[in-house]
Formats: structure tokens, C-alpha cells, sequence
């Protein structure tokens, strides 16, 4: 037997492998360069919430029609992949079907809910891709999404178009070729879809049919290694993030913006309250955030996480009046001055060198951030439970604690409240005036 | 009106059941302070024994932290929280969503641990106790859109208790385009209230104010003061004839009190 394909077959896979280790690795380095948060209470609730969210996508609902599409794809994806399975062990060992044997009709059947299900998942694409291109939906069509974003999703469409195709296709000329009892093929599987194919290639010579089927036998499995290695440089990473992401989810009710412990001895001190026994009180050195190094590593993970679906900006009170905020561009800023840091890291062996850039400004301006209402309408919107305000909060608190480079309204605010208790200029003993007011 | 004072009621040794925190826009604001008003003639006319800081309150510290002023924030906190703790309060009633979600979320962690009602919460227990009742019929069938506070829905998950009480009215509930958890807001939240607008094609109040005029209400209820003045200019803006009301306002207004 020859078994220079089998050797072929399990170099290319360890070398898809050693890729995708490569980048998780990265991604994690990268993830980590984010400040600590804890979250690691409520482990139940945190697991529902995956479960929910991720597993059961939950919140996709809220755009029924693109719900549908994505459950289907999703699905489709991941119970083809057990077919996968069986498409490795047969590459490294040179078998043909070689669950068949163990699994007897049920195999049959198996078999032939994959090709329906690629079917679906086809259909679905097509649809995906229609209302992108055709339909123009608008929220796919908003500034941020030129160039590389836009062509991503397309060629997520396409990746997953071909990959389909193939798999219809080889079954097909597999099925052909098992009709003709050829040699090493089985009888095995029920091919309802492909069979449809068929009368393509009945006329073609046995000899050749079987080198069709090698070949989109092989096309099918190296696309789906170079679709594993596309993931870290595409939105489609969530659709492994999107389940770290709702597990380390911010739990809290959404109104509850996180409290800054380390400067309120500080703050009781200066006010007079009591003498703080807490030495150990860590005013930090930075307040707020001005480059990726500054959020926390949940903020990080949320922006590779991000789908770019831009549902969070289709209802930002602000994007929906002109204004140039948008929460999906603040997700995929940070993603990309991340990963621009994460290479200079890489370059510089192991050390951050100063690009002179950072977040703010090169990325994010401070006319996006100061447009926000800090509605949560984005926080509610996302599909996979990322968090946004979060970051521009962050950012704000870098401006005015760090810069003093708030707008100067709302300067004048804070100094009224500083002096008065009111965000307007009036005297605070004036508060119970209304009671002597009549109507 | 007469308005105790905590002060004055320790002074006399009586504990309030209630403080009622009137929050700046309540105390300062022409228009905020007719819903100040008719919360307080609700409260009266339920015998609800009440009080107010008075001059010992001071912002909740809201706006300043959502500008990124931790800083300020925990300053106001901390003392609003030091004259709670004087008078040993327990239960807070506010009638601005943005006070609610500070002192219910944002102040346990600063030591300062109340129950925090929302107005429209507080009038559904009194309203279940049976302490309020609501028979006047001036608002009956009237068409009455309500627009959600992104402070008290969203952010606190507050979406019933409002539309409980105008249903209550006999009024006809109209919902928005956006409502409940996707509620759009009226463009006063993160202190955009104090500052311009930033560059864009429309203010986010005349884009709510469509939405909440597209429904064809009578009236426009709020339950928030930024939201009522914020729809307010709206309704001016776009010259109509609908008035935009506070769930307490229409509470008392139904009553006549
Ligand atoms: S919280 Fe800010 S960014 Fe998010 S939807 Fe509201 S205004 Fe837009
Ligand atoms: S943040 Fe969430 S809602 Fe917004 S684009 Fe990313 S995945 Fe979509």
C-alpha cells in the first residue's frame, strides 16, 4: 500500500495544528496583558449563563430572521464535525468511511443528516451573503466596516460556501464510486442531497471519478485547516470566544458601574471621616484607561470576541442621531490596537517598545466618547453579552482624572457640584425653596 | 407646603417611614419640582410619614461619575452616605431614576445600605397596600404613550411598575417603536444633560419624541425628570399640542390633589 498520502495527510495536519496552537497562544498572550478582574464568584450562574447565552444563543432571538439563519449554520458546523472525525482518521490511516464499520445502519443515517444539513447551512449562507450585498442592511454598511472588516465577512461566506460544496461534492463522486464497487470503497452512508449531484459525473471514466473525489476529498479537509488558522485574524473568533466571553460576563445589574475601592480611604481621609487603619490602601498609579494595557483582561477577550454584527450600534441613541460613536468601532479599535501591540511585542522579544500611539486618540477619539449616554442600550443589544460602556467609561475616567479633558460644560458641572452639591450654580441651602413656592 | 425635615424630626425624637430624596433636578428645576410636588401630595394624601435631608443633601454623585469622576463621585457619596447613617435611614424613596440607581447600586459598596424605592415602585406597594387608591377617572381611554428611563428600565430592569400605574388610570398604554429593555433613550443620561450635544444629524430627543409621536398620544408620561424636560423641548421643538407628564403627576392629577 502506498502511504505517501497518509505521511502528506498527517504533516499537513500537524502543521494545522502547530498554527492554531500558535495563535490561541497568542491570542492568550495578548488577552493577558489586560489588568485582573475578578470573576470568578458564581460559578452556577456563570455556567447557565453560558449555556444560555452561547450555547443555546439566547439573545439572537431578538432579530428572528437572522436568528434562524445563524442557529442553522451553527448547528450545521458543529455536527458535521464529527464527520471531521472521521475525515482525519481516515487521512492518517488511509481507511474509507471508517466509522461505517462500527456503526453499522446508524451510520447510514448519520451520514445522510449531515447532507441535509449542509444543505441548510448552504441556504443559509446564500441568505447571509444576500442580505449583506443585496438587501445592504444597514448596520453592515456603517464606516467602520471598509475595507478588511467588510471583505472578512464575505470571505467567512465564501470560506463556508466552498467547504459546504466540497462536502456535498465528494460524497457525491464517493457514493458513485461505491456503485461501482471500486476498489477500498465501502458501501456506507445514505446520500440524499448528493445524490442529486450525480448526473454531473456518471459519465465520467471510473479512473477519473476517482481522482475527482481525491481531490475534493482533500480540498474540502485543507480548506477547513486554513478556515481553522483564518479564525484568530477574523471576527469568526467567536464562535470560540463567544463562551469564555458570556462565562466571564459582567453579572452585575447594569446600572451598577464598578466602584474604584482603592481611592476611597483617600477620599474619607480628605473628608474627615475617620482615621483609616488601612495602610495598605493602593491609590493606582493611572486612573482610567488610555491604552489597551489599561482595561482589564475581560474587556480584551470581549474585543477579539466581537462578531462586528453591529447590533450594539443599530441602537446606540448616539450612532442613530449622526454622531460619530459607534460601540462596535470601540470593540474593534480596541481589537486592532491590541493586536498592534501584540506584534510590536512579539518584534521587540517580549518587550513593548513605544510606538508613540496609544487607544485614545490614534484609535478612539474623544468626541466618541463624550457622545455616549451611557444608556446600556449596546451592553443589552450584544449577542454574546460584551460590554462597550465599560471601556468608554474607562476612557472618560482617563480624560478627566488623569487629563482634565472633559468638555468644558461639563467642567463647569462638576465644579458646581464640588461647590455647591448641585450640577447647577445654585446655593445648597436653597434646597427646600420649592416648599415655599406656590402651584 | 410643609415638608419635614430629618432634622427636625429627630429633634422631636419621631423616625420618618420613609426619606424621601428629592435629588437636585427635583429641588432646582422649575419643571422638575411640580413632580417634587405632587409626589409629596400623593404621599400626604396616603398618611405616609416622610421626611427630607433638606440642606444636608447634596448630588448623589450621578453625573460626575459618568463623566469619569470617580473622584467627585465618592466624595458625594461618602457624605450623603455619612448624613444617611446619622439618622440611621432605612428606606429611601426618590423620584429621579438616576439618584434611584446610584444609591440602590452604588453606595452599598461605600457603606451605605438602604432600600431604595423608585417613586413608581413606591406608589404600586402603596397602591397594593392599598394606602393609595386611584379612582378618579380624568384620564380614562385618554391615549398615553410611556417612555422608558434608561436608568430605571435597563439599568434596573424597572419596566412594569410605570405601565402598572397608568393602566391603573384607565388609560390606554401606547408603546413606542423602542420600549421596555429596548427603550431608546431621551439623550440626558451620562451627563450629556450638562454639556452640547456632539456633532451628528439630530438631537436624541427629537428622535425620541418622533418615536413617542408617532403612537398619536395625549400624553407623553415620564418618569424621570431629565427624560420629562428632555421631551419636553422635544414636544416645543416639534410643536405639538401633547403634554409630557410624570407618573406622579398623573397620580395626582387623577385624585385632584
Ligand atoms: S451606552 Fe453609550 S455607546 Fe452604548 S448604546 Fe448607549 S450611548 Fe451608545
Ligand atoms: S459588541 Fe456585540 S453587538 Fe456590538 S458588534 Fe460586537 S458582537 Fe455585535
Amino acid at each position: 500500500m502506498d502511504i505517501l498520502p497518509n505521511l502528506l495527510f498527517s504533516f499537513i495536519l500537524i502543521l494545522a495544528f502547530y498554527f492554531f496552537v500558535n495563535n490561541i497562544y497568542k491570542l492568550y498572550k495578548n488577552i493577558s496583558l489586560g489588568k485582573s478582574v475578578n470573576r470568578s464568584d458564581n460559578r452556577k450562574k456563570r455556567i447557565l449563563n453560558m449555556l444560555c447565552v452561547a450555547f443555546g444563543q439566547s439573545k439572537m432571538g431578538a432579530k428572528p430572521i437572522a436568528g434562524i439563519l445563524h442557529i442553522i449554520v451553527y448547528v450545521g458546523f458543529i455536527i458535521i464535525n464529527i464527520e471531521l472525525l472521521e475525515i482525519v482518521v481516515d487521512g492518517i490511516l488511509g481507511t474509507h468511511r471508517i466509522f461505517a464499520d462500527y456503526m453499522g445502519e446508524l451510520y447510514n443515517y448519520l451520514i445522510g443528516s449531515f447532507e441535509i444539513l449542509a444543505l441548510l447551512v448552504l441556504i443559509s449562507v446564500i441568505f447571509f451573503w444576500a442580505r449583506r450585498n443585496i438587501l445592504k442592511i444597514e448596520r453592515f454598511w456603517k464606516p467602520e466596516m471598509k475595507n478588511w472588516p467588510k471583505k472578512d465577512a464575505d470571505l467567512i461566506l465564501y470560506f463556508e460556501f466552498i467547504i459546504m460544496t466540497l462536502f456535498l461534492l465528494m460524497n457525491s463522486t464517493d457514493s458513485l464510486l461505491q456503485d461501482n464497487n471500486y476498489e477500498g470503497y465501502v458501501k456506507a452512508g445514505f446520500f440524499p442531497i448528493s445524490d442529486l449531484l450525480k448526473p454531473l459525473f456518471v459519465s465520467f471514466d471510473i479512473n477519473y471519478l476517482f481522482i475527482l473525489e481525491r481531490s475534493f476529498w482533500w480540498m474540502h479537509i485543507i480548506l477547513i485547516f486554513i478556515f481553522l488558522n483564518y479564525l484568530y485574524y477574523s471576527k469568526h473568533l467567536h464562535i470560540l470566544l463567544a463562551f469564555p466571553n458570556t462565562y466571564y460576563a459582567n453579572l452585575n445589574i447594569k446600572g451598577m458601574f464598578d466602584i474604584d475601592k482603592n481611592i476611597t480611604n483617600e477620599v474619607k481621609l480628605m473628608l474627615g471621616f475617620e482615621n483609616s487603619n488601612d495602610q495598605n490602601d493602593q491609590v493606582p498609579d493611572k486612573f482610567g484607561a488610555s491604552d489597551v494595557f489599561d482595561l482589564n483582561w475581560v474587556q480584551l477577550m470581549n474585543s477579539y470576541s466581537c462578531t462586528e454584527c453591529g447590533r450594539c450600534s443599530s441602537v446606540c441613541p448616539a450612532n442613530l442621531t449622526g454622531k460619530k460613536l459607534s460601540p462596535r468601532k470601540i470593540m474593534m479599535d480596541t481589537r486592532d490596537r491590541l493586536e498592534e501591540v501584540g506584534s510590536n511585542i512579539f518584534k521587540n522579544k517580549g518587550k513593548f517598545v513605544s510606538d508613540n500611539k496609544q487607544l485614545l486618540n490614534n484609535y478612539i477619539t474623544k468626541e466618541e466618547l463624550w457622545a455616549c449616554t451611557s444608556c446600556n442600550a449596546c451592553v443589552e443589544a450584544c449577542p454574546i453579552e460584551i460590554d462597550p460602556l465599560s471601556i468608554i467609561m474607562d476612557m472618560r475616567k482617563y480624560l478627566v482624572m488623569e487629563k482634565s479633558e472633559a468638555p468644558v460644560d461639563l467642567n463647569n458641572m462638576m465644579s458646581n457640584i464640588e461647590n455647591n452639591g448641585a450640577p447647577w450654580p445654585f446655593n445648597n441651602q436653597d434646597r427646600m425653596l420649592w416648599t415655599k413656592e406656590n402651584n | 407646603m410643609k415638608v419635614p425635615t430629618l432634622l427636625e424630626m429627630s429633634s422631636r425624637g419621631e423616625k420618618p417611614e420613609v426619606v424621601f430624596w428629592i435629588g437636585c433636578a427635583g429641588s432646582f428645576d422649575d419643571r422638575s419640582k411640580k413632580i417634587t410636588k405632587a409626589f409629596v401630595k400623593i404621599l400626604n394624601n396616603s398618611n405616609i410619614s416622610f421626611a427630607v435631608l433638606g440642606a444636608e443633601e447634596s448630588c448623589s454623585g450621578d453625573p460626575a461619575k459618568r463623566s469619569g469622576n470617580e473622584f467627585l463621585f465618592q466624595i458625594q457619596a461618602l457624605k450623603n452616605i455619612n448624613s444617611l447613617n446619622n439618622y440611621n435611614v432605612t428606606d429611601i424613596v426618590t423620584t429621579c431614576p438616576h439618584c434611584f440607581n446610584t444609591l440602590k447600586n452604588e453606595y452599598p459598596e461605600l457603606g451605605g445600605k438602604y432600600n431604595v424605592f423608585h417613586h413608581s415602585q413606591f406608589l404600586k406597594r402603596l397602591l397594593l397596600s392599598g394606602k393609595l387608591k386611584v379612582e378618579g377617572e380624568k384620564f380614562k381611554g385618554k391615549k398615553i404613550t410611556y417612555h422608558d428611563p434608561c436608568y430605571l428600565g435597563r439599568a434596573n430592569n424597572e419596566y412594569k411598575a410605570p405601565r402598572e400605574l397608568i393602566e391603573k388610570l384607565k388609560a390606554n398604554l401606547l408603546e413606542m417603536k423602542n420600549s421596555k429593555s429596548n427603550g431608546l433613550c431621551c439623550g440626558a443620561g451620562g451627563a450629556q444633560m450638562f454639556k452640547e450635544p456632539e456633532k451628528g444629524n439630530k438631537d436624541i430627543n427629537i428622535l425620541r419624541t418622533e418615536q413617542a409621536l408617532d403612537t398619536k398620544p395625549d400624553i407623553i408620561a415620564a418618569a424621570c425628570p431629565f427624560c420629562n424636560i428632555m421631551m419636553t423641548d422635544g414636544i416645543k421643538n416639534k410643536e405639538k399640542d401633547v403634554s409630557v407628564m410624570d407618573i406622579a403627576e398623573l397620580i395626582a392629577n387623577a385624585e385632584d390633589l
